[in-house]
């Protein structure tokens, strides 16, 4: 088994036990929002397909690459962007109204 | 060559950076009042790794990166504007993006092969093209089911399983056979097209009422098939990105199950509309007590505490800004107003809290199932407004029923009950309701955004 393997299934073990503790304390109440955030995050890949499309390989990869750039970071921007506006609806009974 | 590797490491530290203010996100999230510093976080750490990654030297046809990115961003921002009632299929397509762009990528470095895959590698990659494959098709399938596109009700056939299942297994043996002789690289493709096709035939058959554990799953696999790209990239921060996302799907998914009292296995092969001959089979014909606007509006404004039960029937017809009016005319009479929120309720984890949210009702005043199904003995007033299956004690008291054992909001031990629905006829799952034959139940007969709009009116001419 390679040794990159082996610590990526350490960082994925690890995480995974962060997510778990982390995502089990956010209410019930956001989670909506908590689905759009972990989806903007999760398009983190367009890292990945930045690399495959910019390397410019083979003309097949150069595509697929730039197909998930542009799926990956629509994910991420429209994400953020409704993950946003519907955390600004969420108003306390306390604080004063607009 | 030493600059480069300079460069690597800089881009490494710079993604650590990233995923710890991932981490910090999610964190902050847990309550209301940071959660939009989670946001900002999230936002820093995405701009930061993808900074980074466009300075980075292997980087050279920009033209194939800045094109998409605009593309995306063109995509993306719409889809972030959308109407919150369509937030349920924004999520489902949003699913279908990210395996989109997992499986791509990975499709891309099987091909970009310029030393041939091990065997190992080679496991890696069709294990996480076949996971973003049928992810994507599948969250195409859920989001057109959620946008009407496709019939909602549940596709079923005889055999269907065993069909299905059989994709699967074809799906897996191509990828055996590749792991087996990564040189057949023909298998590749049709590998990919048979998970395609598994996809499909996963979600087809599940109903309407099912899809908030079908988002959560599929969320889920969206986020693991992220985390095996990692793993076949050797790349850290989609590891944890991955299982982040790939754990948080997972959680949403166990918590939609034990609030329907269901397994993953029933959800995704029960096909649940289809299970109620039996239910069906003593029909006698019972009285319902129906009352008008103005009844409801004089037993509302009598009493001192008053729950209100929404469900995907408010979302549909688009009633909950009448419902906020209600909420302000009977604050405003001194009446102690709340919403019990079922896990299940609406089409998606958490949307009832956010249509309402959308309405401008304050969080505080939204409250969890655990919570509120202690105090309802001591309400005056249940008003369920477009919610049915998670109001209804057969669930409590019928071993029979198919929905017994789900744990529902215990609205029938209210002092009065009033259902607004548009008639007699039975729910998405058609199983009959007790709750509607009770002494103590009101039936509100008509459409819910109108109704509650009546009861507003009266409730308004009774004060002045």
């Amino acid at each position: 088994m390679p040794a990159d393997f082996i610590s990526n299934l350490y960082v994925f073990i690890l995480a995974g036990f962060v997510g778990f503790e982390i995502i089990k304390r956010v209410s019930p109440l956001l989670h909506t929002p908590l689905m759009s955030l972990t989806n903007a995050l999760d398009a983190i890949v367009v890292v990945a397909a930045i690399i495959i499309a910019g390397r410019h390989e083979t003309r097949l990869t150069t595509v697929l690459g730039a197909i998930a750039v542009a799926a990956s970071f629509s994910n991420m921007v429209g994400g953020f962007v409704i993950t946003d506006r519907m955390l600004r609806m969420f108003k306390s009974g306390k604080a004063k109204k607009p | 060559m030493i600059e480069l590797a300079l460069q690597q490491q800089y881009l490494d530290f710079a993604y650590i950076v990233a995923v710890v203010l991932f981490i910090l996100s999610l964190k902050l999230l847990s309550s209301p009042a940071s959660a939009r510093w989670g946001v900002l976080a999230g936002e820093i750490g995405a701009a930061l790794a993808v900074g980074v990654t466009l300075v980075n030297p292997e980087v050279t046809a920009y033209k194939w990166v800045l094109i998409p990115l605009v593309i995306g961003a063109g995509v993306g921002v719409p889809l972030g504007m959308v109407h919150m009632t369509a937030v349920p299929q924004r999520t489902a397509l949003s699913h279908a993006f990210g395996a989109l762009s997992a499986a791509m990528i990975g499709i891309a470095e099987f091909y970009a092969g310029t030393t041939p895959v091990t065997r190992f590698e080679m496991g890696e990659i069709a294990l996480e093209v076949i996971i973003g494959s049928l992810t994507f098709t599948g969250s195409l399938i859920a989001a057109g089911k959620l946008q009407e596109i496709l019939p909602q009700r549940p596709i079923v056939y005889r055999g269907q399983n065993v069909v299905s299942l059989s994709v699967l297994a074809g799906a897996l043996g191509l990828a055996v056979a590749l792991v087996v002789n990564p040189s057949h690289a023909l298998l590749f493709p049709i590998m990919v097209i048979v998970a395609l096709i598994f996809g499909v035939l996963l979600v087809t058959p599940i109903g309407g009422a099912d899809m908030p554990t079908v988002i959560s799953l599929l969320n889920s696999y969206a986020g693991f098939s992220a985390a095996l790209l990692g793993f076949v990239l050797n790349s850290k921060v989609l590891v944890v990105a991955g299982a982040l996302d790939g754990s948080s799907g997972f959680i949403l998914s166990v918590i939609m199950c034990k609030a329907m009292n269901r397994s993953f296995t029933n959800v995704m092969f029960g096909a649940f509309g289809q299970v109620q001959t039996s239910a069906a089979g003593v029909k006698e014909e019972r009285v319902v007590r129906s009352a008008s606007a103005e009844e409801a509006a004089g037993i509302l404004a009598a009493a001192s505490k008053v729950v209100i039960v929404p469900g995907y029937g408010m979302a549909v017809a688009q009633a909950q800004h009448k419902v906020r009016e209600l909420y302000d005319s009977l604050t405003k009479k001194g009446v102690e107003v709340r919403f019990a929120i079922h896990p299940v309720a609406g089409r998606m984890p958490g949307h009832m809290n956010v249509l309402l949210a959308e309405a401008d009702i304050p969080y505080d005043r939204l409250v969890d199932m655990e919570d509120i199904n202690g105090e309802f003995p001591q309400t005056d007033v249940a008003l369920v407004i477009g919610a049915n299956d998670v109001t209804n004690p057969a669930a409590r008291t019928d071993a029979g029923s198919p929905i017994y054992g789900m744990p529902i909001l215990d609205v029938d031990k209210a002092h009065t009950v009033m259902v607004i629905k548009r008639s007699m006829s039975p729910g998405f799952a058609g199983i009959d309701n007790p709750l509607y034959y009770l002494d103590h139940t009101l039936m509100l007969f008509g459409d819910a955004k109108a109704f509650v709009g009546n009861i507003v009116r009266e409730l308004g001419a009774g004060q002045g």
